[in-house]
């Protein structure tokens, strides 16, 4: 349960990064905070205390407990989907420093939301 | 119909997504005839779908079959409900990406427009099709990620600014998915949307449901722009190249977010009247709070984006009376009507405001501008976009006989039958501030005081073709509501809401 908490709590370190920091940078770098806790959390659900990794080299009717692989596939893709983002996101902060010379996003509000 | 032409829906917008840059080597115009061909060729197959009518085809990749039961193949499921969304995704694509061929040429880096449109198109597919948490969120990202990209393609000030917005709120809400996505692993130990249903059925915990229900209004809220999720969607809407702005508004929202939760909501999880009743009360909020946004903006493309979040509004309040009349399960007709007007809305929604967004593609084209109070004087140069804009502007705010009238009508009556008073009420309020603001549209920028510039003149012929076809069904579209027709096209996408869990039965065979 420990391990949940702390998950939790590290996706509102996240959630505060995103919030509070006024840096381009540091925003994509809290969000990144927040894909890790829920990859860890995913990983966590998936696993079974004492289970085995999901090679089935076993023979068949032996009684030993394997891990689930769904949670394992689904955190790698959307690990490689977090890493899409990251360089996404990064590139347009590249791109919006050279367009306004600063990471600050109080100094960049053309757009009224 | 064959069973394996459900996957060619997003195998053929794939397969052309990588083989363009290739074919771009050889000849820089292909994509501009690959594209709209791709499109047309999706949207005669869903046509095709719709007409031969199957009653459900769950297809399982690969033709792995249950083991004791349990699935593990990874499904797709084709049924009313996604057939109709297919015809409207690709219909609205065809005709974005043909009037994409004139207006994208002013751009640079046009071969990355069209890999990139393609993607979000197979991604859109792949959403409506998949019968899998896992896959749903794949083609999830894949479609976001390449609006996002899309949305920023001018790489001017306020476009890189934009989808920076979007792409932080729809990366945090794509985190809050998965999750929800991991919370009903860990209830369910599963991923396939009708073993899901078929566990959560039998689960004791009736709290755990809820909370994941919750958690997914939060994150495919913020991909539907509900009301206080809606702060990226004017920016992003209002910031793409206008063909884009088309898809976004006319059916990637819808997709993303509407669809997922009509799917989730309906045909998963059991219902539950409280969520249902969160989901009435943000609807109404949108509709409402949309349209009084709407009236203050003078960019136009930025009212048209305000307008979509209204429009949005409408379709989940349909949806919301209907979750709450069958959770009750005492007016089954007030159901019906409920969610055959949302999903009307949804079709209508996708026809008039794309059209919408390329009449002010077409404006930006010829007048080189988004300001209203710049324009002027422009129905003598632009007849044909006066024409369509005019058709649209009545259909969406729901003048008879144009279509959006009907459905519009139709969630008002299902608002009042089921004793929504208040609701049907601010749904005539917002219809009557809808049709001042696109009254204040037509008159500032066809009827006023020409701004004194040189004569503009009318778009080229492909972006006249698509805003003439469009403004012909905005007209035609009210013939499905017909009965007879209707039995085509609508009601078996209202027969898979009306069946609720019944779909998990239907795939499991248990």
């Amino acid at each position: 349960m420990t391990l949940y908490i702390l998950c939790f709590i590290l996706f509102l370190v996240g959630v505060y990064g995103v919030l509070t920091r006024r840096n381009l940078i540091k925003i994509v770098i809290s969000l990144t905070i927040m894909e890790f806790s829920v990859f860890l959390m995913l990983v966590l659900v998936g696993y079974i205390s004492g289970g085995l990794a999901p090679i089935v080299v076993h023979p068949e009717g032996s009684d030993i407990s394997v891990v689930d692989p769904l949670p394992q596939t689904l955190v790698l893709t959307a690990a490689v989907i977090a890493v899409a983002t990251n360089s996404m996101v990064l590139a347009l902060a590249i791109r919006l420093y050279k367009k306004y010379g600063t990471f600050d996003i109080r100094k960049i509000n053309e757009l009224k939301g | 119909m064959e069973e394996w032409i459900i996957i060619l829906f997003f195998v053929i917008p794939l397969f052309g997504a990588f083989v363009m840059p290739l074919t771009y080597l050889f000849s820089p115009e292909s994509p501009k005839l690959i594209t709209p061909v791709i499109t047309l060729i999706l949207l005669m197959l869903s046509l095709y779908s719709v007409i031969c009518q199957p009653e459900q085809i769950a297809y399982s990749i690969g033709g792995w079959k249950p083991v004791d039961n349990v699935p593990i193949a990874i499904y797709l499921v084709y049924d009313g409900l996604s057939g109709f969304m297919l015809v409207i995704i690709n219909l609205v694509a065809f005709f974005s990406s043909v009037y994409a061929i004139k207006y994208m040429e002013e751009y640079t880096g046009q071969k990355y427009f069209y890999v990139l449109m393609c993607l979000m198109i197979a991604g859109m597919n792949g959403v409506v099709l998949s019968g899998d948490l896992f896959n749903l969120f794949v083609f999830t990202e894949i479609s976001a990620k390449s609006s996002y990209a899309l949305v920023a393609f001018g790489v001017k000030k306020d476009e890189l600014e934009a989808s920076f917005k979007y792409q932080v709120l729809g990366g945090m809400a794509s985190l809050i998915i998965l999750f929800g996505i991991a919370m009903i692993y860990w209830q369910t130990q599963t991923l396939n949307m009708a073993d899901i249903s078929y566990m959560l059925q039998n689960a004791e915990n009736n709290i755990f449901p809820v909370f994941v229900q919750l958690i997914f209004i939060t994150g495919f809220g913020v991909k539907a722009a509900l009301i206080p999720f809606h702060a990226w969607l004017p920016d992003a809407h209002s910031s793409a190249p206008s063909p884009i702005s088309a898809m976004l508004s006319g059916v990637l929202i819808k997709t993303l977010g509407v669809y997922v939760i009509m799917r989730l909501y309906l045909s998963v999880f059991q219902l539950n009247e409280s969520v249902s009743i969160v989901l009435l009360a943000l609807g109404g909020l949108s509709m409402i709070i949309g349209v009084l946004l709407a009236f203050g903006a003078w960019d136009l493309k930025r009212l048209l984006a305000y307008s979509s979040i209204s429009h949005i509004g409408y379709i989940i309040t349909g949806l919301g009376i209907g979750m709450i009349m069958l959770s009750r399960g005492e007016n089954h007709l007030a159901a019906t009507l409920a969610f055959t007007g949302s999903l009307f809305h949804i079709a209508n929604h996708a026809v008039f405001k794309g059209l919408l967004f390329l009449n002010a593609g077409a404006i930006e084209y010829a007048a080189n501008t988004r300001d209203m109070k710049q324009m002027g004087g422009l129905a003598k140069f632009m007849p044909v976009t006066l024409t369509s804009s005019f058709s649209a502007s009545m259909s969406i705010s729901g003048m008879p006989p144009f279509s959006g009238f009907f459905s519009k009508l139709i969630i008002i009556l299902a608002a009042v039958i089921s004793g929504f008073y208040f609701i049907a009420g601010l749904a005539v309020i917002a219809g009557i501030i809808t049709l001042s603001y696109f009254m204040k549209f037509q008159k500032y920028a066809f009827y006023n005081k020409p701004s004194g510039k040189s004569p503009v003149k009318e778009v080229p012929g492909l972006m006249r073709f698509s805003m003439i076809s469009l403004a012909v069904l905005c007209l035609l579209m009210s013939v499905l509501i017909l009965p007879g027709i209707r039995d085509g096209f609508l009601n078996p996408a209202v027969n898979t809401l009306m069946e609720t869990t019944e779909y998990a039965s239907k795939i499991l065979g248990r």
